[in-house]
């Protein structure tokens, strides 16, 4: 392998300063504040945030597509810079719902963006050809784009992005029209680009992030709330759970037990569903201990009652105070 | 995993260039595939094959309409400079009209769609995208004036006389450059408005403009209105190149003036857009 092909091995390094975005001049909107990241080489890395924490943004801003209000975002010291055509070689972008020329084959698509990229046409029409492979797209790449699904024009928006080999693919929301198969399929395939790729993807829904980041950083109203690892947030932020389920017609004793697990310090949250309640506490040694004598003065009756793995969900609701899909008030 | 030193990306078999090429390749299949290009040609063409003879049967078309009725009036007998003048009075305005028609989506449907942004993350410079919607509407317009004209020199040699080439060879010229004139102010006003409905109402507004400015004596070879009498007396050789003289000059580096202003335009406003 060369020099240069060891380089490309390998992701590509993004440091985000103080990036902010303000719409509509000085008084408008503050879609991004002073974000801060650091993004590793040969990461997958997950933004994370509900609809309107400025992930869509921030994205725009790391492909160009938008110009900050304030700060910078630097790639491989400079070497890819979305601003400048001549340097955007390298990045792969897929944007949230994909709409691409109706009248174009999929094969076509996915060629011209590699001619884009200055393949020649030999070599675009084999990396065509691979990718629209790898994205499960080989059958229908001689149908015209315009008779694609939802689904079907996302795998086609992650087979261009593809099409050059980028060292930094940048995933607007990219699994959110797929079903589940196709969902699987494809994060799969993201997981496997980090040996190749630096993958940024954003979403608001915590499988994926789970599934395959190695870093998460969580946005909420333009601001950065947390980055780090995946295991060092679950580590640090996700507190002891218990799972609790009644028997049959248990509904009073079930509100009984909330109210009175409410009142004591050792709980954090109590959440009560169609089931049966989820206990959030801070101290487990307490918990494990006087839980189950708070059922019994309940006079509840159990169907089951387990201890969880606390998972990302979880997190996300302890920093951001509601859950992902939940809009920015 | 240890991150080796980042090396600048490897040279191109087209050495990266600003993507003009495959762009303008796009817009003419995309011209062919969506029938813009077969669906504007066919009414030129039309337009060509019809004013010819529309100018020679008029007064026999009068005739069979009633013409009888006229009384005294005495229509007098079509010449090839009847035809050509239908000829240019028919592209100026259907031409127009299609050039607007045209224009009007170029970028901001494509800005709408979200297709402009998939292309421009690409590593293309934003004058390459629009130098390659220009040159394919160009393309469009040009050859479905060229088969106009041809259709109707034919016709007007079958109906009329063969009339010299060079003559139509410079009305294609001072047409096209009528045409480019209302595509180039609707192209500009779908960039740096990004609405297709405000960029047809600023051809349209332009078309009535220059219309009234170019009646207005002493002012209608500084518009692109002064083209369409060289073209008309060019065409039928009633008239020399020399014999124009500024009257054709004039005309010609206003329509050239008032183009490039719209692509400066054009290319400053979609410069600082964000996408």
């Amino acid at each position: 392998m060369t020099a240069a092909a060891d380089a490309r091995a390998v992701g590509a390094r993004v440091e985000i300063r103080d990036l902010t975005k303000r719409y509509g001049g000085g008084n408008g909107v503050l879609a991004l504040d002073g974000l801060e990241l650091d993004v590793p080489a040969g990461s997958v890395f997950g933004l994370l945030g509900p609809n309107g924490a400025g992930k869509t943004t921030t994205l725009r801003l790391l492909v160009g597509l938008a110009r900050p209000t304030r700060g910078s975002v630097v790639i491989d010291d400079g070497l890819i810079d979305p601003a400048r055509p001549d340097r955007r070689r390298g990045i792969g972008v897929l944007d949230q719902e994909p709409r691409y020329y109706g009248w174009m084959r999929g094969r076509e698509l996915v060629e011209m963006a590699g001619r884009l990229h200055g393949l020649s046409a030999t070599v675009a029409r084999q990396r065509a050809a691979e990718v629209l492979e790898r994205v499960g797209l080989a059958d229908a790449a001689k149908r015209r784009v315009g008779g694609y699904s939802g689904g079907m024009r996302q795998r086609l928006g992650i087979a261009q992005a593809l099409v050059d080999r980028p060292r930094l693919l940048v995933l607007d929301e990219p699994v959110s029209s797929l079903d589940p198969e196709g969902r699987r399929d494809v994060l799969a395939l993201i997981a496997e680009l980090r040996e190749t790729a630096t993958v940024i993807f954003s979403t608001h829904v915590l499988t994926d992030i789970e599934r395959i980041c190695d870093r998460v950083a969580i946005l909420d109203r333009g601001r950065l709330v947390t980055e780090a690892p995946l295991d060092e947030l679950l580590a640090r932020y996700a507190l002891p759970l218990y799972r609790l389920v009644p028997e049959p017609g248990e509904d009073a004793g079930l509100a009984r037990l909330a109210t009175a697990l409410r009142t004591v310090p050792w709980v954090d949250r109590v959440d009560v569903d169609g089931v049966g309640m989820t206990v959030g506490v801070t101290d487990e040694t307490t918990a494990s201990r006087e839980l189950l004598r708070a059922v019994v003065a309940a006079e509840l009756r159990l169907a089951s009652f387990e201890r969880v793995r606390p998972d990302l969900e979880d997190v996300f609701l302890r920093l951001v105070g509601r859950r992902a899909e939940e809009p920015a008030a | 995993m240890t991150a080796t030193a980042p090396a600048a990306p490897a040279p191109r078999a087209n050495g990266g260039g600003s993507g003009f090429g495959v762009l303008l390749r796009k817009e003419l299949l995309e011209s062919i595939r969506t029938f813009r290009l077969p669906i504007v040609a066919g009414l030129f063409l039309f337009t060509g094959l019809s004013s010819p003879v529309l100018a020679r049967y008029l007064p026999e078309i009068i005739e069979l309409a009633g013409g009888d009725q006229l009384g005294v009036l005495e229509i007098p007998t079509p010449t090839a400079l009847d035809a050509v003048d239908q000829l240019v009075k028919n592209l100026a305005q259907f031409g127009a009209l299609a050039a607007i028609l045209l224009a009007m989506p170029l970028v901001s449907g494509e800005k709408d769609r979200g297709t402009a942004a998939f292309i421009l993350t690409k590593p293309v410079t934003r004058r390459a995208f629009l130098w390659a919607k220009l040159a394919g509407l160009a393309v469009v317009l040009g050859a479905s004036t060229v088969i106009a004209v041809i259709a109707a020199w034919i016709y007007t040699a079958l109906l009329f006389e063969p009339l010299p080439v060079a003559g139509w060879l410079w009305l294609t010229f001072l047409v096209c450059l009528w045409l480019f004139a209302f595509a180039a102010l609707t192209f500009a006003g779908s960039v740096v408005t990004g609405s297709t409905a405000a960029a047809a109402g600023i051809g349209f507004v332009a078309l009535l403009g220059l219309g009234i400015v170019s009646a207005i004596p002493g002012l209608g070879k500084l518009t692109p209105g002064g083209l369409l009498g060289p073209a008309t007396e060019l065409a039928a050789n009633t008239v020399s190149v020399g014999q124009l003289g500024t009257n054709l000059f004039y005309p010609i580096a206003a329509t050239i003036v008032l183009i490039a202003a719209a692509v400066a335009v054009s290319a400053w406003s979609f410069g600082r857009q964000e996408l």
